[in-house]
């Protein structure tokens, strides 16, 4: 059972590392993000079956801050796009050195 | 207030005038301060309270302010309104200090002077085992030249008094002067050699003063400067000298360095290093080669000044140091050798210049030049009374001829100032002639000057010169000079060389100074037309310094006769000075007799011959008649060129020393090492290193979101990779 | 009136007191600025109460710091004025203030230059007036503190806090490119002062006192500190960076002629005559008497010797050839910093007493030189030489002044110049006659710059139109430069007394280095580990 879980788990974060590697789109590359936090819990979980629930309650923090991460995320990318009219990464890089 | 108890209690000059030494420098310090607070006070206009502010506006508003003549030679005649002050002022205190040396003088006579006086002022520097100390000295020696200053002093600063009297800047004329005197006391009062650099050093400044004392001329203020570097190379070996006394010796005292002479071998290394760096000193200081080039130039200053200052005094103050160490120049017979060779040569190399000046200034200073270093070549072969004994002499007739030379050039002002001529040049020779009837006091008096400095016997310079040129043929048939050898010559080779100079210079002297009277007190007149009834005698007080230089020019040779002439009493200078100089002149004799009586008559009566070959040379091949003005004289050619060009020594030093090293500095050391290397590669260079890498460093920052999550992924996968190797 | 100040316990506050009395004036100066309208219009009464508070304070502080000169016996081998508190005990830092005949004289120099600086600038600067007060009070208790401390971190803050108030001061009042200096002064001391810092925690904390904490203490340092050769060498090394750089000697010097150029007239006057002295000061407090063994190393005397000769010859001939009057006086200062470095590193009595003297000497001369340039700079607007000459005529006394100081900075006889000159050269040509040789050419090339820019700017023809109407000093600027004027002459002529503060000290320094340098292991045939 947990190494399905843990199975599981890697293959969600593997497809999150990919899409935010591949993906152009903020909107996509941020779902991705949230993928792979989820990829996380679920082995957090998978693994408080071994080690107490400790792992559970992590899961709990882990989802607020993606919670507020979220928002956050989302303000931003939408302030870009009044902005500058897109939300391609391609065409944002205002730390460019 | 720090007058302490003399160091020599108990000397036989303690409780007599001599303890009142001190005062000989505080009278003209005394003036010095005075004069100078009245040339101060009188020029001075104190500034606004917010000088930035008030530039502009004070500007429109005194703009026809005069324009401020301090400083320049060509000045409408205003008394300064302090003259009366400071013409009492300015001569009085070297009146009174004459007066002083008088009476010193006399309570000298009365006493034995094996010692000398010595009065501890105050201390200097005292540090470690170096104990200097602010303190006088008086022998013999220094009470010569205490005479000299003071009362050939006092004429010129008489003298002065007329000739400057429509100056504006008069009062700070006389502040110089006064100030003058005072560090040329303490040069010859000093006790020690650090207080002697004092006045040596303190001379060199006043004279930088009073050589640029027209300074808004740049040439005269270049000659100041140029006197003064040319002093300071000079300075740099006297210094040494004092380096190497107090390493080798441990003081710097003359009583100490005496009490200690041992520890110095005789005829070393050392002693001769010590004595030919005191020698670069006097090079600078009293003109010889290769440092005389400033002295010529240093005539920019007032005519009373050349004669006090670059004629009488100053400029012997490097025999005097010779003399004053005689016991460390008679250890060092090559040393000496090189003072007597260096002061021949100079004393033939200048007159050949003097021959073709024609300022009267120049003829007069290549003249001192030629002279001093006839005072050198006695100096250096050990006959130092002879040699300060030219120095009291010349700086007789030397004094007249320059007072002289400032009367004429006076009248020659006024003539030209009256006509309003501002073309022609007072002092050149070739605008002048025909004075004798327009100035016959000056023109007799400056004839006695000119047989005296000639050698004609009788006069002054007769007895001195003699006195030197055949101490130098004594020294040459045996003595230690003529034992030792300089450079692989033998001593007593060169000795015969020097006198072979001396006799040359002499004769050129002769003919030289003839050619001065000749071109400017006989044949006619070249001032012009309208300039006649202006030309005419100074007013008594500058012509009666003349008169009594003109005695003393005469009869001065008096003072020491040597025993073959047997008009008077033999020697009274001679014995005067034996107790400073008379082991050191008998140490380097050392080995040789006296001359044969038959020789010395040979010898005075072949440079009797030789003055009045010139004399008669001079009358016979120049015509005054032929002379035209300077404005219409043709330029002259060949080796005439070369003379009157002074051999080109000036453009050469300038070449070869002075532009070198302005341009080095400028482009290798400040532009190149300065600006290019320190400050270009190693300072803002590591500035730009630094930026350079910034720049690196940023250009990682592609600012693509996705390339940052790249580099992420692929730096946690290489840690895991390196976390499963190390498991 | 030595009894007078024993009953006031002189001794026992004076240190703290002229430490804190500068700083307690910086608050009351901004507090000031707080209160009263910010303005730029000099004759504002509340601008001229201000000038005036400031002055007064620096004037209380030069009159409690003379008491000194009677309190302090500079024969003793102790400490003098000595106060000692706990600072951060548990890193064995503590306030020790203490001080012998060196560091008094630099006091009194710099409490005399202090008053003297504020006159300077009265009327000439007029921006931010409050902040610039401030910054000079600052300055001055970093500048006493270095020459107090007697605990290395505590010299350590003392010696980094004068350095921002200077940075400020060139940076905000500052000439054209005032920016570049300030940095570059403030970048070049650091660079300096860091190797140092490592330095001194490293003594600390191999010198820990007896319930083995780390110590700080000076003295406990000097008389406890176990090194081996090698880190004597290198210690000796961090420490000869940062002073190097303050001195300043070749070639850490490039930083000083644009500093000076861009400072305002109370900047230079400052780094000239009292900045300046810091480095000389390290060397004679700290880097020679804490490592003798690596001063009396042949290589590394004949390697600063070398610098401090090169220094000589190089500053003065550079300084030849400036067309910008102050740079010509900030070269003269590396040639003059030289002397004092071939005093110190000769090693003889006479040389480091004469190097001490040269070091007051150039605090006097060259200050006044700086002042003189400031007036005809707020008079002229330029410090270009050939923008002037013949001014002797519209200036009388000016030129008076100038020639005076001059003539002292060239060493003439007489003047201060020539005591301390005369000192380091007679003294070093005992233990190093080439480097003495070679260090004497330069009273030529002395006499060569300074004679020649004199002649450019007071002599030759008045021609120049702006020239011919510019007024001569004034009471206040004649006031300020008076004391200076009778320090010049009297250091000149009966410099005795001067002598007598520092002979102790001097004798001391030479006889730590003579002794020691066989002890440490690093005698010139000891092996190097």
């Amino acid at each position: 059972m947990l190494v399905e879980a843990l199975a599981l788990s890697a293959v969600l974060f593997t497809i999150g590392v990919i899409g935010v590697l591949t993906r152009r789109n903020a909107i996509i590359v941020f779902m991705c993000v949230e993928l792979m936090l989820n990829a996380v819990n679920l082995s957090f979980v998978a693994f408080s079956k071994l080690y107490g629930a400790t792992g559970q309650v992590f899961v709990v923090f882990v989802m607020t801050v993606a919670a507020a991460e979220a928002a956050v995320g989302l303000a931003i990318i939408i302030s870009i796009f009044r902005h500058t009219e897109t939300v391609n990464l391609k065409d944002i890089n205002l730390l460019r050195g | 207030m720090m007058i302490q108890e003399p160091l020599s209690t108990g000397h036989p000059l303690a409780d007599t005038a001599a303890r009142f030494v001190w005062l000989l420098l505080v009278l003209p310090l005394l003036g010095f301060l005075l004069n100078g607070w009245l040339s101060i006070s009188a020029a001075a206009k104190i500034g606004p309270s917010d000088p930035g502010a008030a530039h502009d506006d004070h500007a429109a508003a005194d703009d026809h302010r005069d324009d401020a003549h301090i400083g320049h030679d060509d000045h409408p005649a205003v008394r300064h309104k302090f003259a009366g002050l400071v013409s009492l002022i300015g001569p009085g205190v070297l009146v009174i200090s004459f007066g002083l040396a008088i009476a010193i003088f006399i309570a000298m006579r009365g006493v034995s002077m094996e010692q000398p006086f010595v009065q501890t002022l105050f201390r200097w520097m005292p540090v470690g085992d170096l104990r200097v100390n602010v303190a006088l000295q008086l022998d013999p020696l220094s009470m010569v030249m205490v005479l000299v200053i003071t009362g050939v002093g006092a004429l010129i600063h008489i003298f002065s008094v007329g000739y400057m009297q429509d100056d504006p800047g008069y009062p700070r004329y006389f502040a110089y002067l006064n100030l003058f005197v005072f560090f040329m006391l303490l040069l010859v009062l000093g006790a020690n050699y650090p207080v002697m650099f004092v006045g040596w050093e303190g001379v060199g400044l006043c004279s930088y003063l009073l050589i640029g004392f027209w300074f808004s001329d740049k040439a005269n203020a270049d000659a100041g400067k140029k006197a003064f570097i040319v002093n300071r190379i000079g300075d740099f070996g006297f210094l040494v000298a004092m380096f190497l006394l107090f390493a080798n010796v441990g003081s710097l005292d003359f009583s100490g360095i005496a009490a200690n002479i041992d520890k110095l071998p005789m005829g070393g290394a050392v002693v001769t290093a010590i004595c030919l760096f005191f020698f670069l000193g006097c090079t600078g200081k009293s003109a010889q080669i290769p440092l005389y080039i400033w002295l010529p130039d240093a005539m920019a200053g007032p005519t009373p000044v050349s004669a006090l200052i670059h004629a009488a005094t100053m400029v012997t103050a490097g025999v005097y140091l010779i003399a004053r160490s005689s016991l460390l120049f008679s250890m060092a017979p090559v040393a000496s050798l090189t003072v007597a060779l260096v002061g021949g040569l100079t004393a033939l190399f200048a007159a050949t210049i003097g021959l073709k000046q024609w300022d009267i200034k120049k003829v007069l200073a290549y003249s001192t030049v030629s002279q001093l270093g006839y005072m050198f070549v006695g100096v250096g072969v050990g006959a130092y009374t002879a040699g300060v004994f030219h120095l009291v002499t010349h700086a007789f007739f030397k004094a007249l001829l320059f007072l002289g030379s400032g009367s004429v050039i006076f009248a020659m002002h006024a003539a030209y100032h009256a006509t309003h001529n501002h073309a022609d040049d007072a002092q050149d020779m070739r605008n002048m002639g025909g004075l004798k009837s327009k100035m016959p006091v000056t023109w007799v008096l400056m004839w006695i000057a000119t047989l005296a400095i000639a050698g004609i016997p009788v006069f002054s310079g007769f007895f001195s010169k003699d006195a030197i040129l055949s101490a130098v043929f004594e020294r040459a048939q045996g003595s230690t000079l003529a034992n030792a050898s300089l450079l692989g010559i033998p001593g007593s080779a060169l000795l015969y060389a020097v006198y072979a100079f001396g006799l040359a210079a002499a004769l050129l002297t002769a003919i030289y100074m003839t050619r001065m009277m000749l071109y400017t007190f006989h044949g006619p007149s070249r001032t012009g037309e309208g300039a006649q009834p202006y030309l005419k005698e100074a007013p008594w007080i500058m012509t009666g310094p003349l008169v009594v230089l003109g005695v003393l020019s005469a009869v001065g040779g008096w003072l020491n006769l040597p025993e073959m002439i047997p008009i008077g009493p033999a020697g009274i200078f001679e014995k005067w000075l034996e107790p400073v100089v008379g082991a050191n002149t008998a140490r380097i004799a050392a080995g040789g007799g006296a001359l044969a009586s038959g020789t010395e008559q040979a010898l005075i009566g072949t440079a009797v011959a030789i003055a009045i070959t010139g004399i008669v040379i001079a009358f016979v091949r120049l015509k005054p008649a032929a002379l035209v003005p300077k404005s219409v004289s043709p330029a002259a050619t060949g080796f005439e060129r070369v003379l009157e060009n002074k051999y080109y020594v000036d453009e050469m030093y300038d070449r070869a020393i002075v532009q070198p090293t302005i341009t080095g500095s400028r482009l290798i050391l400040w532009k190149g090492v300065d600006v290019g290397l320190i400050d270009g590669l190693f300072v803002n260079g590591s500035a730009l290193l630094a930026r350079a890498m910034g720049w690196l460093g940023s250009q990682l920052q592609s600012g693509q979101v996705g390339t940052y999550a790249w580099v992420l992924v692929l730096g946690v996968l290489a840690l895991l990779g390196a976390f499963a190797r190390v498991h | 009136m030595n009894d007078f100040l024993t009953t006031l316990h002189y001794n026992d506050w004076i240190l703290p007191a002229l430490l804190l009395i500068p700083m307690a004036g910086a608050v009351a100066v901004l507090l000031h600025g707080r209160m009263s309208p910010q303005t730029s219009e000099p004759n504002d009464p509340s601008t001229r109460t201000l000038r005036r508070l400031v002055f007064a304070i620096f004037s209380v502080e030069a009159l409690l710091s003379l008491g000194l000169w009677w309190s302090v016996d500079t024969t003793s081998t102790a400490w003098q004025a000595y106060f000692s508190r706990p600072w951060i005990p548990q890193w064995g830092m503590r306030i020790i203030l203490g001080i012998d005949g060196v560091s008094l004289l630099l006091i009194l120099l710099t409490t005399l230059i202090m008053p003297l600086a504020v006159l300077s600038g009265w009327t000439s600067v007029k921006e931010k007036l409050h902040s610039y007060f401030a910054c000079l009070l600052v300055l001055t208790t970093g500048m006493l503190g270095v020459f107090m401390s007697l605990d290395l971190m505590l010299f350590f803050v003392m010696w980094e806090l004068m350095l921002v108030p200077m940075y400020l001061i060139i940076g905000i009042w500052g000439g054209q490119r005032r920016l570049y200096a300030s940095l570059k002064f403030f970048i070049y001391t650091m660079f300096g002062s860091m190797p140092m810092l490592v330095a001194i925690l490293y003594l600390g904390l191999r010198t820990p006192d007896p319930f083995n904490r780390p110590s700080f203490s000076y003295d406990w340092i000097l008389n406890h500190a176990q090194l081996t050769g090698s880190a004597t060498l290198w210690l000796f090394a961090a420490f000869f960076i940062a002073f190097a750089v303050k001195v300043p000697m070749w070639p850490f010097h490039t930083w000083l002629p644009d500093a000076h150029v861009e400072a305002p007239t109370a900047g230079s006057v400052i780094l000239a005559s009292i900045m300046l002295k810091m480095g000389t000061f390290g060397f004679i407090r700290f880097a020679v008497p804490l490592f003798p063994g690596a001063v009396g190393y042949p290589p590394v005397r004949f390697f600063v010797l070398t610098l401090a000769v090169i220094g000589i010859v190089y500053g003065a001939l550079v300084a030849m050839v400036q067309p910008d009057f102050k740079k010509l006086v900030a070269y003269s200062s590396v040639s003059h910093m030289g002397f004092v470095m071939l005093g110190i590193f000769a090693m003889s009595v006479q040389s480091v007493q004469g190097a001490l003297i040269v070091n007051l000497a150039h605090g006097v001369s060259t200050g006044a030189l700086f002042l003189l340039v400031g007036m005809i700079y707020e008079r002229r607007h330029s410090r270009l030489i050939e923008d002037y000459g013949g001014i002797a005529k519209v200036m009388p006394v000016f030129a008076t002044i100038l020639t005076l100081v001059s003539l002292s900075s060239i060493g003439v006889p007489g003047t201060n110049g020539f005591i301390g000159e005369f000192l380091v050269l007679v003294g070093s040509f005992r233990t190093q006659p080439l480097f003495a040789i070679v260090a004497s050419t330069a009273v030529i090339f002395a006499a060569a710059y300074l004679l020649w820019a004199l002649q450019r700017i007071i002599y030759n023809p008045l021609t120049k139109a702006e020239n011919k109407h510019l007024p001569d000093l004034n009471w206040r600027e004649i006031g300020l430069l008076a004391p200076l004027i009778f320090a010049i002459i009297w250091l000149g002529i009966y410099p005795a007394p001067v002598l007598d503060k520092t002979r102790e000290a001097a004798t001391r320094l030479v006889h730590r280095v003579e002794t020691s340098s066989l002890s440490t292991g690093l005698g010139s045939n000891a092996e190097i580990h």
